[in-house]
């Protein structure tokens, strides 16, 4: 059987000369994320902003459509209201913003739509978030990934120097940046799932450094005589297959998240799909590139010593 | 570790049969349940509310409404301790959250704050010169936050209990907070409208010559009387006594019932203690409306006709729903605070099944797509990866349903996204293996060194993606913890099956066929 080989074994790309366009890119994409939440801010979800949100199936399709279900809200002077299709032609989604008054006014905001639509629309789901909890869901958000990032550095200045740590964390933030980035350039909802997208991201991006920056470590005490330049495109040589390996599986579960998982979660696949690609790029071009400002030492300490396996010895 | 150690073996198939064994109830329908299922010792996975359907609501207790009251009996207490030690006082009354008052010259300062301290000693006690200001300490407002959440809790349990919905889940959460989950509930605005309700019930005289056609929200009332508004009108007033001769503290039982004219209402049954003050004071008061008070609102006020003792009827313009809720309210007992609706979800059950379905799908072709990408990228040894991932989906469900995790829409994604970063292991494995064979090593060292050098990798990368994992779970509120907990546990369980399954399928492999030559 002939096998597929994504990756021919024993490249030798020149990974670093990219090194400058990488980090131009790199400005691009992140200026590009700043402009972007300057003009656009985030599109955020009743979850972070507080409101109301109904998903409404019709149940009759010939009355249902999104001109009607517009027409039937629009008598309740809801204030700002967005409708818009839901995966499906016959799905919607209403989004109500927070009502003036207290809690009583958003609950009965509730009632009232479904007293409106209850003809001709089912209610699939119904939420209300109120303006307290939403601040503190994007407080905890925020709280959420700045652990994350955190701990992850300090494992990685543990187990490696600390060199490496300051690469990956910048190679990560670049991750967590860009794809909100994303999220504000395209509009998407920014939610609850996008935090999860993103924390899952991290995690990803991350692991994928890690393998490269394993090898690199290795490669150091292995091959002493040579220059650091020399030493991090081996290593990025050496695991690129593995790279590209696993983010084609990874792809192609989140490309079936992405088409056969629903509506609720195209829009998580989307950030994570992102993810991958940036995860991947910034683990060669930015974690890799940042550690050539270093001067990594060689590990002649006797402690760093790697294990050498028995057969080895 | 060459050789093929016959007791790990065992342990390992041991360990799969377990996997089997706890995930398999998940995969027989529930009409399916006959005898054979019922010997399995596990249970199902427990599905979130986006699955299954259901509401979900977060409430918080008015816990200001809750101090207000408290300062006031704070005050009548001050009131009675000072009388006691029979020290002169003038002025006492309630200012935002302190109780103030003057004290007459020639008291000791000394004295009146052991006086006060004796009513609670956590009490913050401050004067300026003859001018005392009491409020409670931070102390006193956790413990009075702490038993109000317990009866809170209580309360709302029976309410929600007494509608008969189905296994629904009380917690409290943070100090003054309430998760109530209602699964299968899809329109939970019953449940709100009862929890929406204190229901303090009290039983109060309306003045005896001001009447209600005669009076305001705005009318100047006399010492001891407050103008309440009616409940169905809010236009109507009544003139009521502040001093409440009969709480819903000392309701033994209500039920819904009709009147003499057919309409609904709600009739009560009072303690025996009730009883006795009920009738003493319906007794003394022959001729004078009785108001009924329900939250600070006058439901009715009949003019009491004889002297009542322990069963009375509540009337009003009530529909038969609103008697029923009326009376199940006053059953529960009134919550010791009003309860503030922060957030409400709620997933009908077409939105869940479909869902469930979506996620079957995308979990089937996800795990035949990633298996026949390893298949066809590493010929045999992905066979073995195949093998190691089967286990490794087989071990998640397990192991969910194990510890009864609550398994979520993002949850399902879980679960594919770690299909997709399960072989992650492997694939590091094999790449080093080809690698260690294209650097000249026999196949089976190269085998060997390939396992023992990709493990150090495996779990740096693993662990620090678990951080990010564990974030997420503190980060929790329901279906992204269910992500979380998913996503960890596939961590774990692709640690085992990707190292240790692959390793002993290759190494069989190896043994029994004497390759010589990489084959992938």
């Amino acid at each position: 059987m002939k096998l597929l080989r994504l990756i021919p074994s024993n490249t030798n790309f020149d990974f670093l000369r990219f090194k400058k366009i990488a980090f131009i890119f790199s400005a691009i994409i992140i200026l590009g994320t700043i402009v972007s939440l300057l003009i656009n801010n985030l599109n955020y979800g009743i979850d972070f902003k507080g409101g109301i949100l109904l998903e409404l199936r019709s149940n009759n399709s010939n009355n249902g459509n999104i001109d009607d279900l517009r027409n039937k809200v629009s008598t309740l002077n809801a204030g700002e209201v967005s409708i818009q299709n839901f995966g499906k032609e016959t799905d919607f989604l209403v989004r109500i913003q927070k009502q003036d008054g207290n809690q009583k006014q958003q609950i009965a905001m509730i009632e009232k739509v479904k007293s409106v639509t209850n003809k001709d629309y089912n209610v699939r789901r119904s939420e209300f978030v109120g303006p307290v909890v939403g601040d503190e869901l994007k407080t905890a958000g925020m709280l959420a990934v700045s652990l994350a990032l955190l701990s992850i550095m300090v494992y990685i200045w543990f187990r490696f120097e600390w060199q490496f740590s300051i690469a990956a964390i910048i190679a990560l933030t670049h991750d967590v940046l860009t794809t909100v980035g994303l999220f504000s350039i395209l509009k998407l909802e920014f939610n609850l799932a996008t935090i999860a997208a993103i924390l899952t991201t991290a995690g990803y991006s991350i692991n994928d450094t890690v393998v490269i920056f394993d090898r690199v470590r290795e490669n150091l005490r292995r091959y002493k005589s040579k220059d650091h330049y020399f030493i991090y495109n081996k290593s990025i040589n050496e695991t690129l297959s593995r790279t590209v390996i696993t983010s084609v599986t990874t792809l192609i579960a989140l490309f079936i998240i992405f088409f056969f998982g629903g509506a609720v979660l195209s829009d998580f696949a989307l950030a994570m799909i992102w993810g991958v690609l940036i995860g991947t790029f910034s683990s060669i071009f930015v974690a890799v590139s940042l550690l050539t400002f270093f001067n990594i030492n060689k590990g002649d300490k006797v402690e760093d010593q790697p294990n050498v396996p028995e057969y080895e010895r | 570790m060459k050789s093929l150690s016959k007791i790990r073996i065992i342990l390992i198939l041991f360990s799969v049969f377990l996997g089997l064994v706890y995930a398999a109830p998940n995969f027989f329908n529930g009409s399916l349940q006959n005898n054979s299922i019922n010997l399995l010792p596990g249970k199902k996975i427990n599905l979130g509310l986006d699955l299954k359907g259901g509401s979900y609501l977060l409430l918080k207790a008015d816990m200001e409404v809750v101090f207000a009251e408290k300062l006031e009996s704070l005050m009548s207490d001050i009131r009675s301790s000072l009388r006691k030690s029979k020290i002169g006082y003038k002025k006492l009354n309630i200012m935002e959250d302190f109780v103030s008052f003057q004290m007459r010259k020639g008291t000791s300062v000394e004295k009146i704050k052991s006086v006060i301290l004796g009513i609670d000693k956590n009490l913050i006690v401050k004067n300026n010169t003859d001018i005392f200001q009491i409020e409670f300490s931070d102390a006193n407002k956790q413990k009075i936050t702490k038993t109000t959440m317990m009866q809170a809790i209580e309360i709302v349990r029976r309410r929600i209990d007494e509608t008969g919905t189905n296994e629904p889940s009380i917690q409290q959460q943070g100090s003054d907070r309430i998760i109530v989950q209602l699964p299968g509930l899809d329109d939970p605005s019953r449940i709100k409208k009862l929890l929406g309700k204190t229901a303090k019930l009290n039983f109060q005289l309306v003045h005896p010559t001001i009447l209600s056609e005669d009076i305001n929200k705005d009318s100047k009332s006399p010492p001891g009387y407050i103008v309440l508004p009616e409940d169905k009108n809010l236009d109507r007033f009544y003139m009521v006594n502040k001093r409440v001769m009969v709480s819903g503290e000392m309701l033994k039982d209500a039920s819904p019932t009709f009147d003499r004219n057919n309409s609904p209402s709600v009739s009560f049954q009072l303690s025996p203690l009730g009883g006795k003050k009920f009738g003493r004071v319906t007794g003394k008061n022959v001729g004078r409306a009785f108001a009924i008070v329900l939250d600070g609102k006058v439901v009715s006020a009949p003019v009491i006709q004889t002297q009542i003792f322990s069963t009375g009827q509540i009337t009003g313009a009530f529909s038969v729903q609103e008697t029923n809720d009326l009376a199940l309210v006053l059953r529960s007992g009134a919550l010791p605070a009003p309860m503030i609706i922060l957030e409400e979800r709620s997933v009908g059950p077409g939105l869940g099944s479909d869902s469930i379905s979506s996620g079957k799908i995308a979990s089937i072709i996800g795990l035949i797509a990633v298996m026949f990408f390893m298949l066809i990228t590493y010929g045999v040894f992905g066979i073995f990866a195949n093998i190691a991932l089967f286990c490794n989906i087989i071990f998640i469900i397990a192991l969910l349903s194990m510890i009864q995790a609550t398994l979520t829409l993002p949850g399902i994604a879980g679960i594919v996204l770690t299909m997709g970063m399960a072989v992650d292991a492997n694939v590091l494995i094999f790449e080093r293996i080809k690698e260690e064979f294209n650097a000249g090593r026999k196949i089976v060292d190269a085998i060997e060194a390939g396992f023992q050098r990709a493990i150090s990798t495996i779990v740096d990368a693993n662990l620090t993606t678990l951080f990010a994992a564990l974030a997420l779970y503190s980060f929790g509120s329901g279906p992204i913890k269910g992500f979380s907990v998913t996503l960890m546990i596939g961590i774990a369980t692709s640690m085992f099956t990707a190292i240790i399954i692959t390793k002993y399928l290759v190494l069989f492999y190896s043994k029994k066929k004497d390759i010589n030559n990489i084959l992938f």
